[in-house]
């Protein structure tokens, strides 16, 4: 026989950014707990709202499963004497587990025989079990924000109000703080009342008559189509933010959404400004055209009915105009102070204790940026404009409309640089230079930005690496990582004639000049060597396979277009060449033979066999070739990389020759050192592509 | 319903529940929280409830009287429960009924909101409450007051009461807010706002306060070295606002920002430390008082 299990734990106000992990939490802790006890189940359904999480468990067993359980004694050896006699220590373990010595199984465990008690448990009644185990699956919810209430000595997400717990129709009893299980639950706070809960499959229809959507796809589902509607029957394009939708949906028990307007004139503050004040201060959804030109309503979900909505929506547009009369305020403000004005207060915004002031760091970015528009040989126009975008790049942080809301950095210094009569390669180019801000974001679509970009970047990595805060696990407080792979996705898709090895150098000579670094500038390449090994790794996996990605980086990957044409070209070998195996095996049998070369130079004049001759011969000729495979991409036929793995391949048949006709490891000295050392020049060329041996056949 | 008839309601209301209504604290503070009342109160084992309005100054808010939004001195008022009751919520909106707010036809949440004064060294969870998208009223869990843990837990209810009003009144600026019949709130604080912002941003003495501030420090920290309580409190009062008032100023640079706020918590905690004491020394009377009750 099977019941239907439901525990709802009535809360005040959850904040809606935990609700959902919340609820999965319940879930899983849920499922384990009925694992654990051997409580067959059907399913376990989990429901959340501000003021309730709560599971339903669909065909809980009634009792436990009847098991037999193995237990392990002392080995054969102590247990039985040579007569097949039982020793005390056999004996003993019978007494203590309940069963007689004559029923002992043995098994073999590690090459060792063991003594086993095979005793059979009977399953007890679900209903004793879930007092305690309903309890101790709420205890042990973790959240990343406690908190204490009243006079409790208990921690939880918001204070605890109610809690309803049935096993079918009977109340599973217990308590937490002051709160014992019932079968009441409350409704919507204004909407509905109190509600006596007849069964666990009852829950989720009883809330529904008290006003609460307790399923979170039904409610999510719900408020799209409200929204939905609302567009098409004013012929809108309302933007749906995920995380601003994940968040309504947790801030509502009953959706309804409602629209409210905003007076035109705001309309001259940038559409950025306005949209973020209205989704980060007031939850509202934007409302564009067609074009995506922003348009002066806005759309609220309320947490109710459809009653009053004139007198909600005034409300909230008198709440707006506020809001945006602050921000067009702000706006205006902000266009009165000179940009050197602005610069000049960065001096006293603190970046890091150990790595000065922002102003500080600006100075540093513009010498950065110089040197690799040095390094790059961009023309001298481009050039300033890459000083300039330095210079300027952070002039916004110390802007009123930035200090109230800091996501729109970037976007502000565009706005105002332009205004300000800056020009537009230097203008774009503040806003760019925080490119890519999140995964996925593309990288800045100027040279000028994507300057700026990397040496804002490296500044801050290669300093923070100096004064010894390196990114582990979980911490990465100054987001280093996304800072880095921005670095290593700009280099690639502008194809910059720039190692990562010149960019480090670049940026460590000027913290050493600043006097920042705390570490040895060796130590500092070496951290930032395995940082970045792991960023172009992570880069390389999203298209190649790990161990052609292992094989590739192995070769060194400052030059990041390079190791990411080796990586391609090499997949494609892989995948597409048929006897590529036997190839790479020639390839790793060199290698292997090659780790044992005491000589470095080849003499020709020690060959005793034409097979090595030839092997020498095709490897010198190989060393020509380089200009060979740059024209191969030139003229688009294949990748410099595709060409040069060709020509390594080439390298197949003489080996092969070779080590069927010549006995490397030869008696006479001089021979075999020579021989080592031919093979040892061959592999340092197959190394320069990728380490062979890493690549792992099915 | 006019900004004192508000006051008066929402007093009445919370005698009915058993609070005090205490009167506003005399010296310059940013928000009630820093009233004795609830600053020193909320800490230790003792159960209080208080309710009282706060003049509160924020010197960097004032704009001459001539933003609709924006003043140097708001009002709150204020109430503090301790331990917090199970039905506080509840309570709250039961007040907001009293003051003719009607649940069903607005929209009324509560939105996640950790209050934090590191000047105090307090830190609470809760939410600010929205009524049709505004927020008007800040309700707060203490979890920790003056660096100390708090046990019971306290709860604290700021209503921001200008923003209440001019919802209520349904006025766009709060200087047409009617106060008492035939007089507006413009009537009784532009001017003195107009001059304390003037007065603020122009005219103050960085070099005076800066004295000042240090000599407030020092006397905090004497009457606190004799477990002087309250004399001491006060002096880190005034610290705290000659603060206020040179940041407002523009006198303290962001760097230097940091040690002031450091330098007043520290001494926030020294007295929150000291007041557990004493009213160790003495037994925590107030609970006794709730026994023979």
């Amino acid at each position: 026989m099977a019941k239907d299990l439901l525990l709802e734990i009535g809360l005040e106000e959850v904040p809606a950014r935990f609700l959902r992990a919340a609820m999965n939490q319940l879930r899983e802790k849920t499922e384990k707990w009925l694992d654990a006890s051997r409580l067959s189940y059907d399913k376990v359904e989990a429901y959340a709202t501000p003021r309730r999480l709560a599971v339903l468990a669909r065909g809980v067993a009634e009792k436990q499963d009847d098991v037999n359980e193995e237990v392990k004694g002392p080995s054969r050896k102590i247990a039985q004497d040579a007569n097949g006699d039982w020793s005390k220590a056999a004996l003993g373990f019978a007494r203590s587990q309940g069963v007689e010595a004559s029923d002992f199984t043995f098994k073999e465990l590690g090459g060792v025989e063991y003594i086993y008690a095979t005793k059979s448990l009977n399953g007890q009644e679900a209903s004793a079990l879930l007092p305690e185990g309903l309890k101790s699956i709420i205890s042990s919810l973790t959240f990343p924000k406690n908190m204490r209430w009243g006079t409790y000595d208990f921690r939880f997400i918001r204070p605890i109000r109610w809690m309803v717990a049935l096993f079918g129709a009977d109340i599973v009893p217990f308590e937490i703080t002051d709160v014992a299980t019932n079968r009441v639950s409350r409704g919507h706070r204004f909407l509905g009342s109190e509600t006596s809960i007849a069964q666990a499959s009852d829950y989720v229809e009883a809330l529904r008559g008290q006003h609460v959507l307790v399923d979170v796809e039904e409610r999510e589902a719900l408020i799209l189509k409200q929204i939905r509607d609302l567009a098409e029957q004013k012929n809108w394009n309302i933007a749906i933010k995920e995380d601003l939708l994940e968040e309504v949906l947790f801030l509502v028990e009953t959706p309804t959404a409602l629209f409210g307007t905003f007076e035109e004139s705001f309309l001259n503050i940038p559409q950025e400004v306005l949209i973020t004040s209205m989704r980060e201060h007031q939850r509202y959804f934007p409302v564009l055209d067609a074009e995506g030109k922003l348009l002066p309503f806005f759309v609220t979900v309320r947490n109710g009915d459809a009653k009053s909505l004139d007198v909600i929506a005034k409300g909230n547009e008198k709440v707006l105009r506020a809001r945006l009369s602050d921000a067009k305020f702000f706006y205006e403000e902000d266009q009165k102070v000179a940009i050197q004005d602005s610069l000049a207060k960065l001096e006293n915004v603190v970046f890091h204790e150990d790595l000065g002031s922002t102003g500080d760091k600006v100075r540093r970015i513009r010498q950065t940026a110089d040197s690799i528009a040095t390094q790059l040989k961009l023309g001298s126009e481009t050039a300033q404009h890459i000083s300039r975008a330095a210079d300027i790049c952070k002039f916004d942080l110390v802007t009123q409309m930035v200090y109230e809301f800091p996501e729109l950095q970037g976007v502000m210094g565009e706005d105002y640089a332009r205004k300000a009569g800056e020009k537009e390669e230097v203008a774009r180019a503040v806003f760019e230079h925080y490119q890519p801000r999140f995964a996925g974001e593309s990288v800045p679509a100027s040279i000028v930005g994507s300057v700026v970009s990397l040496a804002d970047k490296t500044d801050a990595i290669v300093g923070f690496f100096g004064i010894g805060i390196i990114p582990t696990g979980s911490q990465d407080p100054y987001a280093l990582r996304r800072q880095a792979a921005g670095i290593v996705q700009i280099l690639l898709d502008h194809h910059l004639e720039l190692t990562l090895e010149q960019l480090f150098g670049l940026s460590i000579a000027v913290h050493e000049q600043a006097g920042h670094l705390k570490r040895s500038a060796d130590e500092v390449r070496k951290d930032l060597h395995d940082f970045f090994e792991l960023r172009v790794k992570k880069l390389l996996s999203d298209t190649l396979r790990y161990d052609i990605v292992d094989a590739v980086i192995a070769a060194g990957f400052g030059d990041i277009a390079a190791v990411v044409a080796r990586g391609k070209a090499l997949m494609h070998a892989v995948q597409h060449e048929e006897d590529f195996k036997t190839t790479v095996e020639s390839f790793t049998r060199t290698s292997n033979l090659a780790a044992k070369a005491q000589e470095r130079e080849v003499k020709p004049e020690l060959f005793e066999d034409e097979a090595e001759r030839e092997l020498f011969e095709s490897w010198e000729l190989l060393h020509g070739q380089r200009e060979t495979w740059a024209y191969a991409e030139e003229e688009g036929t294949m990748t410099a990389a595709a060409a040069e793995l060709t020509a390594l391949s080439g390298l197949k048949q003489p080996i092969t020759t070779f080590f069927d006709r010549v006995m490397v490891m030869a008696e006479d000295e001089k021979v075999r050192a020579n021989r080592l050392a031919l093979l040892a020049a061959v592999d340092s060329d197959l190394k320069q592509f990728a380490d062979f041996g890493k690549l792992v056949w099915q | 319903m006019n900004f004192q008839s508000m006051i008066l309601t929402l007093q009445q209301f919370w005698a009915e529940q058993g609070c005090i209504n205490a009167q506003p604290y005399d010296t310059e503070k940013g928000a009630g929280t820093m009233n004795p009342m609830t600053y020193l109160r909320s800490l230790g084992p003792e159960p209080w409830k208080v309710a009282y309005v706060e003049p509160s100054r924020r010197p960097s808010d004032g704009r001459y009287g001539e933003n609709p939004n924006r003043l140097y001195q708001h009002h709150q008022f204020q109430v503090i429960i301790k331990p917090s009751p199970d039905n506080i919520q509840e309570l709250y909106l039961d007040s907001l009924k009293a003051l003719g707010v009607d649940p069903l036809i607005h929209d009324i949440r509560f939105v996640e909101d950790n209050w934090e004064n590191p000047t105090l060294g307090c830190a609470g969870l809760g939410w600010e409450v929205w009524l049709d998208g505004m927020e008007i009223t800040q309700f707060t869990y203490f979890q920790q007051v003056g660096g100390m843990e708090t046990n019971p837990v306290a709860v604290e209810i700021t209503y921001g009461m200008e923003r209440l009003a001019s919802y209520i009144q349904d006025k766009e600026n709060v200087f047409d807010l009617e106060y008492v019949e035939g007089m507006t709130y413009g009537d009784v604080y532009r001017q003195a706002e107009y001059e304390h912002s003037k007065y603020t941003f122009e005219l103050s003495d960085a070099q005076m306060l800066f004295t000042l501030f240090n000599m407030y420090e020092q006397e905090a920290g004497r009457a606190a070295n004799e477990n002087l309580v309250f004399p001491a409190y006060d002096y880190v009062l005034k610290c705290s606002h000659t603060f206020n008032l040179l940041d407002a100023r523009g006198a303290i640079s962001v760097t230097e920002r940091t040690g002031y706020i450091t330098r007043v918590r520290n001494l926030a905690r020294k007295v929150a430390a000291a007041y557990v004491e004493e009213r160790e020394k003495l037994g925590f009377p107030l609970i006794k008082k709730e026994v023979e009750a």
